[in-house]
């Protein structure tokens, strides 16, 4: 069941506030590549979810403000940020996990495991991440907050804006600007802590010794926030994010969604104390639901791609609801399979578990299951056998055939690991790093933590034991609990060749 | 012949020149062209104050800048020596087992030696360093002058028949050329340098090449054809030749007495440098 919002119908005369969706289709076609965009003044409400809104917005802040500060010990010289995309080490931290370049691919697990649970929390919910976690949202709703704090709520924003230029006028837009430009500065300055050593890093900001690139992201980011929150805000949900676009395949009509009843609205009007309320809908066209809107639109148009479900028109609505005695909930979280059941006089059928829920759920269990094996079973082992080009072999005097490989052994734990290499192949194969005084079956080498070493290896046959010019052979690792076997070849050409 | 005229069709005056009937329109240059080159003029004027320009008989005009590519490349070096220090200072101190076996000290030695290796002992030994004919290979277990670090060390110090005072120094003699011996003697010589490294060879001719080869051969090579180190005589029983394995090769040898040159390189290389290659030509030998 998908609602239909014919916009080619003529606007049906409407006195008092109009949301700006309305006012932008009232100029009609313009001559400019954009649509001008209409100023909107979202008015603050009350209610269960204004104060969650408010909630989340400090929670998450305050997550992303204090993470890049909170301290995890590691050994050695590595850096103790519990938090830290570490560009110049190459190295991604995060409390105890450590990250190399090489495994990058549990990044784009995490980015697969995050789409997952955008798709689910969809499907079953709607927009909550629009409407409650995303930093467009939160950073908007703080900059609204400022906004009403120096220009007051709608109506006053409004004069506001139309009055002419005073004293009074040119502090508050002064003021606002600052303080918007300041949280901008600090929104860009956490940033870059995520990059650095925190602590070191905000002394060296300071003294100008902070890297470049330092002062280039907090720049850039003071910016696209100012810019972001303080001037585009929904446009950039509209034009800008590609999700409101996405999120038409991942809804369907049993999606909790802010919703309109227009079963229990319609037939909306005005009302006036005392009047009944038979024969009509309990909408009494009071606006001010589109008033509360941070988007602009009117939520009664049905389900549309603006709509970041904030609920907000929500709180708007159930202040309403209450002055005229009626039940709150006339706009709720709700499901369009429900409305159209109970315009239909039957009972509205909520069904959470659906063929898209389970898929969604399916996957996301499946990656997320990935992704902790892929940690717990971590090697803290990692090895590359490169073999000698030239030579590729090597006869010696007394004609055994010696190859040479080099071995690249990444230690990507904390602990020093003595590493032991032994070599399968071609019967014999005795083993040598340059300078060892010893020859053996094994080689023991040891490797820091957190670095790779890079160790010749010589590979000697006799030439008895040469079968073929390319004999398979394997280098076997073993440190600790972690073991690696790579594949290679041994290489005598023709030289022992009968 | 020259006498301008304006041209009917562009109206615009020709040069009064005329070729076979062809006359030349004299367009005057584009404006964008006029002001380049005026420009390019002002700025090499401006140039020759700044920068090194006018030659003259001895010296020449060294600009206001006093610019000189020479003093730059000699401060990139100086500032790459410095960016060095503390390895190159570690070279000049450590050992050479110390250097072979500490696994920072080695990757350092490896990546010095490797590019010296490529800019000058390539030529003759090859980049993988396994020589050709006449030229040792490197890689191998079979040392002419010795395979240890210090014997490696010494010899890239003091080169082979090199104009070294101290170099390396061998001689065989042409046995055949200086007609030291008769062909048909060196013909058994052959037999029998053939047979020490246990190859069929004519019993006959092996049997009178014998006491040729413990009168002629055996003060350098050794009674048993073992060679030494010490005069740089190769070991004839082995599966190594530096001048081939063929029995034509031998007897070219025997004929000939041929022995290479290598270079000193104590003058052109510093003491760390050599270290390096040391290293980097021992690790690669295998290191033994």
């Amino acid at each position: 069941m998908t609602v239909v919002i014919d916009r080619t119908k003529p606007e049906a005369p409407k006195t008092g506030p109009v949301s700006a969706a309305a006012r932008v289709r009232a100029k009609g076609f313009t001559l400019g590549l954009y649509k001008p965009r209409t100023p909107i003044y979202p008015k603050l409400v009350h209610g269960q979810w204004r104060r969650i809104k408010w909630i989340l917005m400090i929670v998450m802040l305050t997550i992303y403000y204090v993470t890049p500060w909170i301290r995890w010990e590691r050994p050695g010289a590595l850096p103790d940020q519990a938090a830290l995309v570490d560009f110049a080490g190459g190295r991604f931290y995060f409390f105890g996990i450590q990250l190399w370049p090489q495994e990058v691919y549990f990044i784009t697990g995490l980015l697969v495991m995050a789409a997952l649970a955008l798709f689910l929390v969809s499907a079953l919910f709607g927009r909550l991440w629009c409407g409650y976690a995303c930093p467009q949202t939160v950073w908007t709703d703080l900059f609204i907050y400022v906004e009403r704090a120096f220009e007051g709520d709608r109506n006053a924003r409004m004069k506001l804006d139309a009055a002419p230029w005073s004293f009074d006028k040119a502090w508050r837009k002064i003021g606002k600007h600052a303080v918007w430009l300041g949280i901008g500065f600090g929104t860009g300055g956490a940033w870059i802590f995520y990059f650095h050593d925190a602590p070191t890093l905000i002394t060296h900001f300071w003294i100008g010794q902070a890297p470049a690139t330092a002062y280039i992201f907090c720049a850039l980011l003071t910016v696209t926030t100012y810019a972001f929150a303080g001037f585009m805000r929904e446009q950039v949900c509209i034009y800008l994010c590609p999700w409101p676009r996405i999120q038409g395949a991942m809804l369907d009509q049993h999606s909790l969604q802010v919703t309109y009843l227009r079963d229990r609205g319609e037939t909306r009007g005005p009302h006036k104390k005392g009047q009944t309320w038979e024969g009509r809908g309990d909408c009494i066209d009071c606006n001010a639901c589109v008033v509360a809107c941070p988007m602009g639109i009117d939520i009664r148009d049905g389900s549309q791609l603006e709509c970041i479900n904030c609920g907000l028109c929500i709180d708007a609505c159930d202040e309403i609801m209450d002055r005229v005695e009626r039940p709150r909930g006339l706009i709720a979280y709700d499901t369009d399979a429900a409305v159209a059941a109970r315009e239909e006089r039957q009972p509205p059928i909520y069904k959470l578990l659906r063929p898209r829920t389970a898929y969604y759920a399916v996957a996301l269990t499946l990656v997320s299951g990935l992704m902790i094996w892929g940690l717990t079973h971590r090697s803290a082992l990692d090895v590359h056998v490169l073999r000698d080009r030239n030579p590729m072999f090597v006869r010696l005097h007394d004609g055994a055939i010696r190859d040479g490989y080099t071995l690249k052994i990444a230690n990507r734990g904390f602990e020093a690991e003595d590493v032991q290499v032994t070599f399968k192949g071609p019967r014999g194969a005795k083993l040598r790093t340059p300078g060892a005084k010893a020859t053996g079956e094994t080689l023991s080498v040891r490797v820091e933590p957190n670095e790779v070493r890079a160790v010749r290896v010589f590979v000697t046959v006799a030439a008895a034991a040469i079968e073929a010019p390319n004999m398979p052979a394997v280098f076997s690792l073993r440190a600790g609990r972690d073991a690696m076997t790579v594949k290679t070849n041994f290489l005598s050409g023709a030289a022992n060749a009968p | 012949m020259s006498h301008r005229e304006t041209d009917e069709h562009s109206g615009v005056e020709t040069t009064g020149h005329e070729w076979d009937g062809i006359r030349e329109l004299d367009n005057p240059l584009p404006r964008w062209w006029l002001y380049i080159f005026y420009g390019s003029i002002v700025i090499a004027a401006i140039y020759w104050v700044f920068m090194p320009s006018w030659p003259g008989v001895n010296s020449y005009a060294k600009g206001v800048l006093n610019q000189s590519d020479r003093v730059d490349v000699a401060k990139q070096l100086e500032a790459l020596q410095t960016q060095r220090g503390a390895e190159g200072a570690m070279l000049r101190s450590a050992s050479l087992e110390t250097i072979e076996t500490d696994p920072k000290l080695q990757a350092y030695a490896l990546a010095v030696g490797q590019s010296v290796f490529g800019d000058n002992c390539a030529t003759c030994h090859g980049v993988g360093g396994t020589g050709s004919k006449g030229y040792a290979n490197l890689r191998d277990d079979v040392w002419l002058w010795g395979g240890s670090l210090e014997d490696i060390q010494h010899t890239i110090q003091v080169g082979v028949r090199s104009d070294n005072p101290h170099t390396r120094q061998s001689q065989m003699p042409a046995f055949g050329r200086d007609q030291i011996l008769k062909p048909a003697q060196i013909d058994d010589l052959t037999e029998y340098v053939v047979a020490l490294s246990r190859r069929p060879a004519r019993a006959a001719a092996v049997a009178r090449g014998a006491p040729m080869f413990a009168e002629q051969c055996a003060v350098c090579h050794g009674p048993q054809g073992r060679g030494n180190v010490t005069l740089g005589a190769p070991d004839l029983t082995d599966a190594d030749w530096l001048y081939g394995s063929t029995q034509a090769d031998i007897r070219e040898q025997i004929w000939n007495g041929r022995g290479g040159v290598m270079p000193t390189w104590e003058g052109r290389f510093s003491p760390e440098t050599i270290k390096a290659l040391a290293v980097y030509v021992h690790a690669n030998a295998g290191g033994q």
